[in-house]
């Protein structure tokens, strides 16, 4: 029962990574020109490119998309490509190869992703619980509207309201980049307390505002687990208010919220870009932008690839972590 | 934003009528409040941009229409930017942008999703298992990445409809996917079987004892999906890849960002956009949260 339901999943990232490459494919060639030959002529007829590179480059994308084959042959050999990871060269940075430049961005993007969504997660969940269990609380009656109103505001707009007071006006953080502009990347205490402190409000504005959706979910799944007879059974058992409340309350309120965990990553993905861009922090989302202003679409293609692959990965991840946290998937209870 | 708040309390003196319905509106409002304050919330704005545009020249959102880079002033409410747009006009035309193409996107989406829904939770079986994984394998492409090589293929000339328009291509996923779960509840339900027995035909059953039923529903899911098309456009515009002529709200938070009015302090082109926009979305999201509990009456006792 197990291996059948680990199969589904892993069918379901392959269709994923699947429909992400075929699309990827595609709507390239709905446009009624080839945007690539479009922008590499534009660039030839203006000087200041080397006319023998442009040719150079021109032949080898002419090789790589195969534009003289087949259409399903072009196609098959695009997806061959994707499996490997291989999405070919960047048109403004040519001979730079579009994966080398997205394995540089990645790890920004992913450090800011997952120390965020832990970080909201573990919160979201701790407040959510508590306001579900003291639901008579005076401080979390006023503090938990006031973060569900939080979770209704995008990401990046929180990021530009902190932009502004906490970095322009009062000037505790840089206002841009990953890092101080002189310093280059290495290994040491001075460099990882400046990447530290240039990450401070990109992960604030994703973590207010995705704190309600944690808060929301496990505050109502609290007050229905309250309900259940063992919780009444636990009580009159006389166990400590402490036990009852992570044991048999956090415990079997947390089930939905991992699913949930499941469905927030492609909303993260979505999130971080645009905060990456306001932040200009040196992740995908800036390269993103850079690629979108300089009509670099190889990398716009390789990243959006690589994003939708990110999503994919992390909703196996936590769909093969969920039999743990549930016997009763294990056992084959659940929908099978 | 100053400018929001002071058309509030002409909107209640309005609602301050006699007729028994209106009073009734307003007990229930009272004992609602998320949805009283989100309507109040998006009033305002409607009538900043209705109104606006009756005391002010909006033809100045166009560049080169005010002194380059002005600060607010008794001439210029909201200053100008570095390419002289009057930046009061260009708020007033940009919401209104912003939220008609969120209402074209949003009931593309709807109308599709929920007929993809309806059709896939009725007929069931191996279509709608289909169906369903299809909507799955869709839903975790994270949407605003398609949009990006959607707008940046056929960015030149797009205009607000059109962009309403590539919104509307992945605004359907997330109503068909609720409308169906919703479809396979009624569907047998005791009525539904009734109107089969007595012969009612598969169109006279969905439209006229399904659809009623799912009407709170679905005007509470158009509600979230008039939010996700605005929240998609405005990202979508932020990244430099909106209409490019047309005032957009997301267009001058690209060109602010553009030419760094953080670092030159011009918080009056940085304030009023973001402002604009966290209005909206607040008021979406509490009218939103006020239809559920509207339709959803076991939300109430919960709270």
């Amino acid at each position: 029962m197990l291996v059948r339901l680990i199969l589904q999943k892993i069918l379901m990232l392959l269709a994923v990574v699947w429909a992400a490459g075929t699309l990827n494919f595609f709507i390239p060639r709905l446009a009624p020109k080839n945007p690539i030959a479009e922008k590499l002529t534009q660039m030839a007829g203006t000087s200041g490119v080397d006319p023998t590179k442009i040719q150079e480059m021109s032949e080898a994308f002419n090789a790589k998309f195969g534009l003289d084959r087949p259409l399903w042959q072009q196609y098959l050999s695009y997806l061959g490509d994707m499996a490997q990871f291989d999405f070919g060269y960047s048109i403004t940075k040519y001979p730079v190869r579009v994966a080398d430049l997205i394995a540089a961005a990645l790890p920004w993007t992913l450090g800011l992703m997952i120390s965020t969504t832990l970080i909201a997660f573990v919160l979201g969940t701790l407040l959510g619980a508590a306001a579900g269990w003291k639901r008579n609380s005076r401080i979390l009656q006023i503090l938990s509207p006031l973060i569900m109103v939080f979770s209704a505001i995008p990401f990046y707009l929180l990021g530009l309201v902190l932009i502004y007071f906490l970095a322009a006006k009062a000037g505790w953080f840089p206002i841009s980049g990953g890092h101080g502009i002189v310093s280059i990347p290495e290994w040491s205490w001075e460099f990882a307390r400046e990447v530290l402190h240039h990450a401070v409000l990109p992960s604030i504005s994703i973590i207010i505002a995705s704190i309600g959706t944690w808060a929301i979910g496990m505050r109502s799944m609290m007050v229905n687990v309250q309900g259940e007879d063992y919780m009444t059974f636990a009580e009159a058992k006389g166990l400590k208010p402490w036990r009852l409340f992570l044991r048999y309350g956090m415990r079997n309120a947390l089930l939905p919220q991992a699913t949930a965990l499941a469905l927030y990553f492609g909303h993260v993905v979505n999130g971080a870009v645009l905060v990456e861009i306001v932040f200009s922090y040196p992740g995908l989302g800036s390269l993103l932008l850079d690629s979108i202003k300089l009509f670099d679409f190889p990398t716009i293609y390789g990243i959006v690839f690589i994003l939708t692959l990110t999503v994919a990965i992390s909703m196996l991840a936590i769909d093969l972590i969920y039999p743990l946290l549930d016997p009763r998937v294990r056992v084959g209870g659940l929908n099978g | 934003m100053a400018d929001a708040a002071p058309v509030m309390p002409a909107s209640t003196e309005v609602l301050d009528g006699k007729r028994p319905w209106l009073i009734a509106a307003l007990r229930y409002v009272n004992r609602n409040p998320s949805l009283g304050i989100g309507m109040v919330l998006l009033l305002a704005l409607a009538l900043f941009s209705g109104l606006g545009r009756l005391f002010v020249d909006v033809s100045t959102a166009a560049p080169l229409s005010a002194p380059p880079g002005a600060a607010p002033g008794p001439g210029l409410l909201f200053g100008s930017d570095p390419q002289g747009r009057n930046l009061l006009s260009v708020m007033i035309l940009g919401t209104w942008l912003t939220i008609r193409t969120g209402l074209i996107a949003g009931a593309i989406g709807i109308v599709f999703g929920s007929a993809l829904g309806l059709i896939s939770g009725y007929i069931g079986g191996r279509t709608d298992a289909i169906i369903t994984w299809m909507i799955d394998v869709l839903l975790t492409v994270p949407a605003i990445l398609f949009l990006v090589m959607i707008a940046a293929v056929v960015q030149t000339g797009l205009s607000s409809t059109g962009m309403a328009l590539v919104v509307a291509a992945l605004a359907w996923r997330k109503p068909a996917r609720a409308v169906r779960s919703q479809m396979l509840v009624l569907r047998s339900t005791g009525y539904v079987e009734m109107a089969k027995l007595s012969g009612g035909g598969p169109l006279r059953i969905v439209f006229l004892e399904i659809v009623p039923n799912l009407m709170s529903f679905l005007v509470s899911s158009f509600v979230a999906a008039v939010s996700a098309a605005i929240l998609a456009c405005v990202g979508l515009e932020a990244m430099g890849l909106g209409p490019q002529n047309e005032p957009t709200l997301g267009m001058t938070i690209f060109w602010m960002m553009e030419f760094s009015a953080f670092l030159r302090g011009m918080w009056w082109w940085i304030l009023p956009p973001v402002t604009i926009l966290i209005i909206l979305f607040v008021g979406l999201y509490l009218v939103n949260a006020g239809l559920e509990e509207l339709s959803n009456p076991r939300l109430r006792q919960r709270a």
